[in-house]
């Protein structure tokens, strides 16, 4: 049994073939949904073969649990330990790594943040993001941080067009549709209420919660569309476009919170310019092999979270240590779990006894991430190749080139594709998701980047294919800022939550700031005095 | 039948269809570059198309003359239009040029290779065997012979490809009318045959008188002079053309320089910043693969060393190899201090470590994203760490202050946004018109006030000062810093030579 968790996750290398008969090389990477259920399956606990004591436990090497552990670290608590079940840290932000280029496994990018994020100021900062401050104070971010010009690009009819939304030949009414949409989302973008919040903020707790705007939670964003009479096609496919690249949901799928939560936060007033976005080659990667570093010893991969026992004055946790094959028992004074809630689920004891309400609430898309890697740069008609390169129409949300912050131009690079499966039935979807083989995703891959780019197929030389069955919790009409996600976030004793998971949407900005508070708790609990970067 | 007629009209034949062979051939190596295969393979697909058009000829039993007159107007008509058609299939469907390319020298080939076959036994019965094959078989090789020296030294120099195919199709046609005159008793009735060719004339002659606009649809119609030299490399399109004593080189259909006056843009390039900087002994070069800048470098004595880095090896190699351009640049890229990198630029200066007393960037001007990035404030950030802190400088081309100003002045704002003490200058160069550059100093540093060369063609004291006094009609505009995240330079580029356009 042990043995056959250890073995879980990683990559299985594959063969095969493209259509046309080219024999490339791959593999298929995502074992954690298969761990996943196994874990369901354990059955009676492995009695631990060794004990440690330790004041802080982390489990979970995602955004947040980093997070919660650089939090320890800024304010002098060494004494930590990171568990992770994987054998490299990052979760959802993880990072491939090949010979062309470093590439993301799911997350790319971070909006750059207001001034008033002092916690993802402060980690960008640390990374080197940012160079100096301007005459006002406000950070100045690295050129080579920010993306690079040309940024993105939508293939419509046969030919690229600059930006995400193609406005070749558009009918007056829709042009008219999505100038009143822009218009409506910049004005919720200066709307706040009495106490001077914001109607939609970053990270999600700071929003206001006002009925004005929280009642759009019970509502879907396509609904809310329809309400205000924003039709036509285009204005249809771009909302949709980025609902399902921000939530992997459809318009049906989202609340219109989320919908609109998505536009008006990124703007700091309603007159200005969308935030600029920082990037790097490796995506959110840098982030987390920056918070990684600074974990040192202290984050132990292949360290698989079996169970979570409150004790008086303690919490036990039984893990398994997949490089020893060691059943290991550590007891914490405090724990920082930061898991998704769908795992969580499953090792937290007491709610394996009496499983609280909100346990079934979150309902996840399931996403199949393809890394592509090129000979050369494909071939294409119209707007030169960008970092983010949509086609109109698909149900994949395109690709963000990894080579694009580096720099070059021309020659071998990778391309990171995305594939949110959006089905309502989830679980149909992940189904889908496990049961399509390596081959069949490539030629569907292939099929849709096929129109766009014809001599693509002799160009590839691999292509590695993530499959995450629980990538993105869906923030659907109602859940948000509904009672199921406000109880799931409260602590448990001396266990104290952290994940985006918390947040019913999928963002780094929630999954720091929920490590970030986590951590601060913990440190509260234990009266140490540090200064606060949430508060 | 007047025998001697039949051995015009052979010969005739024979040399359309050798032109119809080095048109394809001249083409594809024109669009596709790479010569030596380009004919290769047109010339063994031409020739094995003729054997198998010969073969064929065994097929045809009866109505010999007919067929001959009719395979005349086919090779006319295919023949004569297929420079059109590949132009435009290569503009229209790059993917299927080469499918275009070898499906027309398969038809046209098994068409000429039809030819002589029919018309030796059209007169196998009025010529004896032995004098007939001589005959023959001499005026055909006699047609390819004047093909192969008209072809270079008169129809593609005075006529073009376009003009050259059409006429010779029309030749064609023109022969295959005349046959039904002199095949007339070998022909039932020639009323049908007369019409159709009568049809290939007509058709022929339209595409003539219109091969003006269809030179203009492809790319020999954007060069004022004749193209002697065309190279498509991974990231560009080299063209060389002549005139008289000099040649041009142009690079994606821009004038990089003219061997006429380019002496005076580098010049105005390269020397300002000697006469800053006598003693500089590290140099580089980013961009200038055309070895110009590299010959300004080494006449300085000091110089102990130049690294050129630019993107396109196909670019240095034929700085190094082609006469003509070698001959100008003074075998600069074979000079033991040169060292040549061939990377992008941007990414060389990444990892680059050593330091430079000068540098000298001569991009092609700023008309897309790929190039732009190499006029950006991160881009001179970069520059300037590889520069001697205290004396280093850098002589950037910043395209026209005439007609672009607003761009002149954005590269001059966003070195400056990089750290660097800039001093403007221009220089004319009569095949550009008023250029600009921009002296960069890591340091704040002197005007230059002599060359340190006596011996320049364009620049002594007095016209060296005059470099740097910029009329008010070239005087600052606002602009914004040219970031790799807004490439605003780009926009501005765009604009302004939309203007003048
Ligand atoms: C395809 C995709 C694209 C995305 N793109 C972006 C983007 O561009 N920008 C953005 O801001 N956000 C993006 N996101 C969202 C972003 O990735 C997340 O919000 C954030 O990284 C989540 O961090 P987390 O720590 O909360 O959770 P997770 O990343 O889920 O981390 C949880 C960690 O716990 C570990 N774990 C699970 N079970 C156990 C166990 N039993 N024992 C030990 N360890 C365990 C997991 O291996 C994982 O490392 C994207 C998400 C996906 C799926």
């Amino acid at each position: 049994m042990l043995a056959a968790l250890a073995g879980a996750a990683g990559a299985s290398a594959c063969v095969g073939r493209t259509p046309s008969g080219r024999r490339v090389a791959g593999s298929i990477v995502g074992g954690a949904h298969a761990l996943g259920h196994r874990l369901r399956d354990l059955g009676s606990l492995p009695l631990p073969s060794r004990r440690e004591e330790i004041p802080v436990a982390i489990l979970g090497a995602g955004l947040a649990g980093l997070s919660a552990a650089w939090t320890f670290e800024r304010a002098g608590l060494r004494d930590f330990t990171v568990l992770e079940l994987e054998d490299a840290p990052g979760g959802t932000a993880r990072f491939g790594t090949g010979p062309v280029s470093p590439y993301p496994w799911a997350a790319h990018y971070v909006p750059v943040p207001p001034s008033s994020n002092r916690a993802l100021v402060a980690l960008l900062e640390e990374v080197g993001a940012i160079t100096g401050r301007d005459p006002a104070g406000a950070p100045v971010y690295a050129e080579d941080v920010l993306v690079r010009e040309p940024e993105e690009r939508v293939f419509f009819r046969g030919e690229w067009y600059e930006g995400l939304l193609p406005r070749a030949g558009i009918e007056p009414e829709d042009a008219e549709a999505l100038h009143r949409f822009e218009a409506r989302m910049r004005a919720f973008a200066g709307e706040r209420d009495a106490a001077g919040r914001r109607a939609f903020d970053l990270p999600r707790r700071r929003s206001s919660p006002d009925p004005r705007w929280t009642g759009l939670d019970a509502l879907s964003f396509g609904d809310w569309l329809e309400r205000e009479g924003l039709r036509g096609e285009r204005l249809r496919w771009f909302a949709e476009y980025g609902t399902r690249d921000d939530f992997g949901a459809t318009l049906a799928q989202t609340s219109a919170w989320a919908g609109i939560h998505y536009y008006a936060a990124r703007l700091a007033t309603p007159d200005s310019e969308s935030a600029d976005v920082l990037t790097w080659p490796e995506g959110n990667g840098r982030l987390v092999s920056h918070l990684a570093s600074r974990a040192g010893v202290r984050l132990r991969t292949r360290a698989l979270v079996l169970d979570v026992t409150p004790r008086e004055g303690s919490v036990d946790v039984t893990w398994l240590d997949a490089a020893l094959g060691e059943t290991v028992l550590t007891r914490a004074e405090h724990v920082v779990c930061a898991l998704p809630r769908f795992l969580a689920a499953r090792v937290i004891a007491p709610w394996q006894e009496r499983p609280p309400a909100f346990l079934g609430e979150t309902v996840y898309t399931p996403w199949m991430v393809a890394n592509l890697t090129l000979s050369d740069r494909p071939r294409s008609h119209g707007y030169p190749l960008c970092w983010d390169n949509v086609l109109y129409g698909s149900p994949s949300l395109g690709y963000v080139v990894a080579t694009h912050q580096s720099g070059g131009d021309h020659g071998a690079t990778v391309f990171t594709y995305y594939w949110p499966l959006v089905d309502d039935d989830p679980r149909r979807a992940r189904e889908e998701l496990l049961a399509t083989n390596w081959e069949t995703w490539m030629a569907r891959i292939l099929g849709d980047l096929r129109r766009a780019h014809p001599g693509l197929e002799s160009l590839i030389e691999r292509v590695d294919v993530y499959l995450w069955g629980h990538a993105m919790a869906r923030p659907r009409p109602g859940f948000l800022w509904g009672e199921a996600l406000r109880e799931s976030a409260r602590p448990l004793g001396r266990i104290h939550f952290a994940h985006t998971d918390l947040s019913g949407m999928a963002l780094c900005e929630e999954a720091q700031d929920w490590g970030v508070r986590a951590a601060e708790a913990v440190l509260r609990a234990r009266g140490a005095t540090f200064t606060s970067l949430v508060s | 039948m007047r025998t001697p007629a039949v051995y015009l009209t052979v010969l005739v034949i024979a040399t359309c269809g050798l032109v119809y062979e080095l048109v394809a051939g001249t083409l594809a190596s024109y669009v596709l570059g790479d010569s030596v295969t380009q004919f290769s393979t047109v010339i063994g697909a031409y020739l094995s198309a003729m054997g198998i058009g010969s073969w064929l000829s065994g097929y045809l039993q009866r109505g010999i003359a007919f067929r001959f007159v009719q395979v005349e107007f086919a090779v006319a008509l295919i023949g004569g239009l297929s420079a059109p058609a590949l132009f435009l299939a290569f503009g229209a469907a790059p993917d299927l040029f080469r499918l275009v390319l070898y499906g027309l020298v398969l038809v046209i080939g098994i068409l000429v290779g039809l030819e002589i076959p029919l018309v030796l036994r059209l007169l196998k019965d009025v010529v004896e065997f032995k004098d007939l094959v001589a005959r023959v078989l001499a005026v055909d090789y006699l047609g390819a012979l004047f093909a192969s020296v008209l072809f270079p030294i008169v129809m593609v120099p005075e006529l073009g490809l376009v003009r050259t195919s059409v006429l010779l199709g029309l030749l064609n046609a023109v022969v295959g009318l005349w046959s039904t005159w002199l095949f007339r008793p070998l022909l039932g009735s020639p009323g049908l045959l007369r019409a159709q060719g009568a049809v290939a004339c007509a058709i022929l002659t339209a595409a003539f008188a219109y091969s003006d606009r269809l030179t203009e649809l492809s790319e020999e119609g954007l060069y004022a002079d004749p193209v002697v030299y065309t190279k498509s490399t991974r990231y560009q399109r080299i063209v060389m053309t002549r005139t008289g004593h000099h040649f041009q080189l142009f690079l994606n259909g821009q004038l990089q320089f003219s061997s006429a006056d380019e002496y005076r843009y580098h010049e105005a390039l390269v020397q300002p910043a000697f006469a800053a900087r006598p003693q500089a002994g590290r140099v580089l070069i980013l961009g200038g693969g055309d070895g110009l800048a590299a010959r300004e470098v080494l006449k300085h004595a000091g110089v102990r060393e130049l690294v050129l880095v630019d993107l396109d090896p196909e670019m240095t190699r034929l700085a190094k190899d082609n006469v003509m351009l070698r001959e100008l640049n003074a075998g600069a890229l074979s000079d033991p201090r040169v060292q040549v990198v061939n990377e992008d630029a941007l990414i060389w200066l990444q990892h680059e470590r050593s330091l430079f007393d000068l540098a000298f960037v001569d991009f092609p001007d700023p008309h897309s994203h790929s190039l732009g990035k190499l006029y950006t404030s991160h881009f001179y950030a970069l520059l300037r760490r590889r520069l001697d802190p205290e004396l280093g400088l850098a002589a950037v081309q910043s395209t026209s202050p005439l007609l672009a100003r607003r761009s002149f002045w954005c590269i001059n704002r966003t070195m400056e946004a990089a750290g660097f003490f800039v001093r403007p200058y221009h220089a004319l160069v009569p095949s550009f018109g008023e250029w600009g550059f921009a002296l960069g100093g890591v340091s704040p540093f002197e005007t230059p006030a002599e060359p340190a060369l006596a011996s320049l063609r364009s620049l002594d004291g007095p016209s060296l000062r005059a470099l740097f006094v910029l009329g008010p009609d070239m005087g600052p505009l606002p602009a914004e810093v040219n970031r790799l995240n807004n490439q605003v330079l780009v926009r501005y580029y765009e604009e302004e030579w939309r203007r003048w356009n």
